[in-house]
């Protein structure tokens, strides 16, 4: 599914040249389950900054479904966030003052699908995050676990081939958390590949596999055991 | 063209949605733009009142004198001619070689002792014809000018000016249908005329007008004229005019040296020099008026554009994150720009109107509007709404989408 080969990102300020990531290279399959971990400044958020093309790594390939995407121009990079990849973002960015299914809608905006079918897949998606009586709703009359399930409605509206999530329960409360974490495992269950930026263990128990970073370099590669309790919220 | 039209309606529900940005962002336009509009058509409004006041002491005039006489050594004053006659004027008024002018008055105008009831006053007579009224654009307060009736009768009628009517009659008082008496000769009173505000010895509230014929025959029982009033066409054919009465009166007196002419010909250089001062100053004042306003609107809508656009930034990272491309987010901010700037300049241009309105009726000036300020106007503030929310914007949009979201 995604292949990552010998991938650095140096930054220069002045004359210093910092390397937030050297000589980076692991393989993602489809289906997997990852959970990024790292303390801050590992160079984490640098690696889903590449993983996700809203940043070109210096040096090194990156293979996503079969495309080669380090080296792409700003809208061919645009293009393919829109088409293959779903971003759950820490602070959700939805669009302030527009309405839950106006924003899961935008993607599909950007990708020209026919304005009826974005409106019928929006409500699915929605419906499938549990707010399906939500679709009229702005963002500021949601509690921020109910805007992080509009978000990952908001990035399966376009059947990605990976869905990225970086800190997704770092602004919602525990409660919260464990429910949209619940989503992220039967999504996975489904079929969907997900990598996860966490900080927190509790966070990433949930995925299947772990790898960790720090200092811009992998330190160690786990694949865990899972144990949970199943809950029904994603419905379909 | 479908997508143009949906970005359209995408702008118009951001822009509904965002009440107050999109409100102070319009107002900032509307007073941009209201306030250049208003206060060019202010001042145009005042060049136009200064531009008539002067029109109205009769830019376009001419005045043929008798010159002094030389006779003997001894020189007269000017004017104390009696060289000019009312067929002088008619002739000059029938003359066909005589293209430049409108209209010819002939005058008399003597100082004369003037009694009315128990007061006294020593005033000027003008004995004049019908069309003196419209060459020195005389208007009356009540009653009647003098007519042609008045003239071709020898009618012993009067019209006062303000200043002889306060001091025959006292102020306010209405003295049409009371005599006067002048040389000894009975006058009635039949109109009395608006101040026009001249002081000192040329002044022109201070005068009483009465019927040519009877001011030559009955009053002074001279058949001389002290001056003819000619009205050129417009001020800008005065020397044209100047000459074709000059050769023509040399001519008709039989005058072959120009030098040793029995008259002169005065034009009102002095006031039309005055006019194109004022007038200049004018267009100076307006063009410093327009760029200092349009200065300060167009700062006003820059800023509001900068600053709304610029908040946005984390907006305009998420879009490209999502997938939207540079020209996609620039085409939309553009759109909005459009929308801002012109929604706000039409709202503007009624406003500017709309105030220029009620000050010229405040101000008691001549109401335009000046449509050259509002393309100035519009031009230039659109201009710089448009240019100020499509800069940022695609600043914004070049970003790379991780520094646009991050950005505080």
């Amino acid at each position: 599914m995604l292949s990552v080969k010998h991938i650095s990102k140096i930054y220069k300020t002045g004359v210093i040249e910092t390397a937030a990531l050297s000589d980076v290279s692991f393989e993602i399959d489809k289906g997997e389950f990852v959970a990024i971990m790292g303390p801050s400044g590992s160079g984490k958020s640098t690696l889903m900054h590449i993983l996700g093309v809203l940043d070109m790594p210096t040096s090194g390939t990156y293979i996503l479904d079969g495309q080669e995407v380090s080296k792409l121009t700003d809208d061919e990079a645009a293009d393919v966030r829109n088409r293959k990849i779903g971003f759950i973002f820490q602070a959700f960015n939805l669009l302030p003052r527009t309405t839950t299914l106006q924003n899961v809608m935008l993607p599909m905006r950007y990708a020209e699908v026919p304005e009826k079918e974005r409106e019928a897949r929006a409500k699915k998606y929605l419906e499938m995050v549990g707010l399906g009586d939500r679709l009229n709703h702005t963002s500021n009359q949601i509690s921020g676990g109910q805007q992080q399930r509009v978000a990952i409605a908001r990035a399966l509206s376009m059947d990605p081939a990976i869905l990225l999530a970086d800190e997704p329960t770092g602004n919602i409360a525990s409660t919260q958390a464990e429910e949209v974490m619940e989503i992220f495992q039967q999504l996975n269950d489904k079929g969907h590949t997900i990598v996860m930026i966490t900080h927190e263990p509790d966070i990433a128990s949930h995925a299947k596999r772990i790898i960790h970073v720090k200092d811009g370099k992998i330190i160690k590669d786990e694949k865990i055991k899972q144990y949970r309790i199943k809950k029904q919220i994603v419905k379909v | 063209m479908k997508d143009l039209v949906e970005t359209f309606l995408e702008s118009m529900t951001t822009l509904t949605l965002n009440k107050m940005r999109t409100g102070l962002a319009i107002l900032g336009i509307v007073i941009g733009i209201g306030s250049v509009i208003a206060l060019i058509s202010l001042g145009q409004a005042s060049q136009q009142a200064v531009t008539n006041q002067i029109q109205s002491l009769g830019a376009n005039l001419l005045t043929i004198q008798p010159s002094a006489q030389s006779s003997g050594g001894v020189r007269g004053a000017a004017g104390g001619g009696t060289t000019l006659t009312l067929d002088d004027a008619k002739a000059i008024a029938s003359a066909p070689q005589i293209t430049t002018i409108d209209a010819v008055s002939a005058e008399l105008t003597r100082r004369a002792q003037v009694v009315a009831g128990r007061n006294n006053t020593n005033t000027q007579i003008a004995g004049v014809d019908a069309t003196y009224q419209q060459i020195r654009k005389i208007d009356m307060a009540s009653g009647n000018f003098i007519s042609s009736t008045n003239d071709a009768t020898i009618g012993r009628v009067a019209v006062l000016g303000p200043t002889v009517v306060s001091n025959l009659f006292g102020d306010n008082a209405n003295p049409i249908g009371q005599f006067i008496r002048v040389n000894g000769q009975s006058l009635r009173v039949i109109g009395v005329t608006v101040s026009k505000g001249g002081t000192g010895f040329n002044n022109q509230d201070d005068i009483i007008y009465v019927p040519l014929s009877t001011a030559q025959k009955l009053l002074f029982g001279v058949d001389y004229l002290s001056s003819i009033a000619v009205e050129a066409k417009t001020s800008d054919v005065m020397t044209q005019a100047e000459d074709q009465i000059g050769y023509f009166l040399l001519a008709r007196h039989k005058i072959s040296d120009p030098t040793q002419a029995d008259f002169s010909i005065f034009s009102q250089s002095d006031i039309l020099n005055t006019a194109s001062q004022i007038t200049g100053t004018f267009t100076t004042l307006l063009g410093g008026i327009a760029a200092i306003s349009l200065l300060v609107g167009g700062i006003g809508i820059m800023n509001i554009m900068l600053v709304t656009v610029t908040e946005r930034t984390r907006e305009i990272g998420l879009r490209k994150a999502l997938g939207a491309k540079k020209q996609t987010i620039i085409r939309q901010f553009l759109i909005e720009a459009i929308i801002l700037t012109f929604t706000g300049g039409i709202i503007g241009m009624i406003i500017g109107i709309g105030i220029s309105y009620v000050l010229s009726l405040v101000m008691s000036l001549p109401f335009t509007v000046s449509s050259s300020a509002i393309v100035l106007a519009i031009g230039v503030s659109g201009a710089i709404g448009i240019v100020f929310g499509w800069y940022p914007a695609q600043k914004a949009a070049g970003l790379q989408p991780i520094e646009a979201l991050r950005y505080e």
